[in-house]
């Protein structure tokens, strides 16, 4: 067996070990979703990461959570998780303030290839907080905007209230010529804009497929339906790439609990092509 | 609007692509252009259905009344896709109320006129049931996606 173990990250000696890290800002998205803004100290320098990874966040004495990276990745210093509040260490880290000291480990996994997307379309299709992993994405791209043709994000969620990131949606809009299309599954008579599943926004831009690249991340029923659509419209399989949710425990491969299959997603993911996964999405007992 | 002019725009919307001159021509003799102003009430539920309109530009929300919490906008229709299918199935009741989002341009079709040229021109009938059959199965398989509430599913794997 081969390199079982994930790599060590990237300024780090110990990958079990947490680092100190301060918060220095919490902001609510929605009722159960907040983001954390972390000053990343002394570790500033040594922390690099990619978009797509995570870090394991360390509430001491509750335990550990495995939450993707939010911020961009070219700004040192602060770091932002954006975090559902779904079990007991999310829900402890809801309840901290700012000036709390929480631990961190990381980053881990696989990232968005997005020297892949050089030259070509870039479609984006997220839902619910599966825009947080693709945020750094998004930061990249228009960082580097002319390297790319079109660049497209397709947003749902589950009503007005519920969405991510409402300012900056509006910003990749107006200030980096990025399409910005959002859905929700249900709104009031104020909600002006689309209502229905994420995938219906296709029907709304015409995509050069055989030119597009496509990055997801959402609930899995929803990349599977994605999925089915980018290859209903031609989007080859080998320009999708995913990012896949498991119990992600201990991050460098030693648990097993994250196993998709005969791969762990603390090593090999949690972005992976569509080709490496497409056969593991059909199989009901995965 | 010229004919001229009405049969391009026609020719121009998704749902009547491969649609031949022929049953173009069937068409247009039910078709007129409309627009509806934001927030303009398009129909109402429970009121006779007899138009079917292929949507130009613009936006539609479909709203059910929830007692108690006023309207609930479910779905929305846009450009190039089609609204109302009541008008074929009897009692051609509305379902629901349909109100202009945004400014909203569409091609109108009289419903009953349609009807006629369905049952008069089988083959004329069986070419618009066949491209509103493909449209009422990917509506179904949206609505029971959202059915789901996927976005507020989460899975013990990822409970912590």
């Amino acid at each position: 067996m081969n390199n079982v173990v994930a790599p060590v990250p990237h300024g780090v000696t110990d990958p079990m070990l947490s680092h100190p890290v301060l918060i220095r800002r919490i902001i609510w998205e929605n009722d159960d979703t907040f983001t954390l803004t972390l000053d990343m100290g002394d570790w500033a320098g040594p922390f690099k990461f990619l978009p797509g990874q995570f870090n394991m966040v360390y509430v001491f004495g509750v335990g550990e959570a495995a939450i993707s990276i939010s911020s961009d990745p070219h700004k040192t210093g602060l770091l932002d998780h954006t975090i559902h509040r779904v079990g007991t260490v999310t829900t402890s880290l809801a309840q901290k303030k700012r000036g709390d000291v929480i631990g961190l480990r990381g980053p881990y996994g696989s990232s968005w290839p997005i020297d892949a997307a050089k030259g070509k379309d870039v479609c984006i299709i997220s839902g619910g907080i599966g825009l947080a992993p693709l945020r750094p994405v998004v930061y990249t791209l228009a960082r580097q905007r002319d390297l790319y043709k079109r660049i497209i994000v397709l947003y749902g969620g589950r009503s007005p209230l519920d969405l991510l990131y409402r300012v900056e949606l509006e910003k990749w809009a107006n200030e980096n010529n990025i399409e910005t299309l959002v859905t929700v599954d249900r709104g009031d008579t104020s909600w002006k804009g689309h209502i229905g599943v994420v995938t219906g926004l296709f029907n709304y831009i015409k995509l050069d497929a055989r030119e597009t690249v496509a990055y997801v991340c959402g609930p899995e029923i929803m990349m599977k339906y994605t999925v089915d659509e980018l290859e209903r419209r031609g989007v080859p399989s080998d320009h999708v790439f995913l990012s896949m949710e498991r119990n992600l425990k201990c991050a460098v491969g030693f648990c097993g609990h994250c196993q998709f299959g005969p791969t762990f997603i603390c090593k090999e993911g949690p972005v992976y092509p569509l080709p490496k996964i497409r056969p593991l999405m059909e199989r009901k007992e995965l | 609007m010229h004919t001229e002019d009405l049969t391009t725009t026609l020719q121009q919307h998704p749902f009547l692509a491969g649609f031949s001159e022929e049953h173009m021509k069937t068409l247009l003799g039910c078709a007129s252009n409309v627009r509806f102003m934001e927030n303009a009430t398009i129909f109402r539920e429970g009121e006779i259905a007899n138009t079917f309109y292929l949507v130009r530009s613009g936006r539609v929300a479909l709203e059910i009344d929830f007692p108690g919490r006023g309207a609930m906008r479910i779905q929305t229709v846009g450009p190039g896709e089609v609204l109302g299918w009541s008008w074929l199935i009897s009692p051609y009741r509305w379902h629901f109320t349909a109100v202009a989002a945004v400014e909203t341009r569409a091609i109108a079709l009289d419903g009953e006129c349609l009807r006629n040229k369905c049952e008069s021109d089988s083959g004329f009938g069986y070419d618009v049931l066949l491209r509103l059959a493909q449209v009422m199965e990917s509506r179904l398989e949206a609505t029971r996606l959202q059915l789901l509430d996927m976005y507020g599913l989460i899975t013990s794997e990822v409970r912590k």
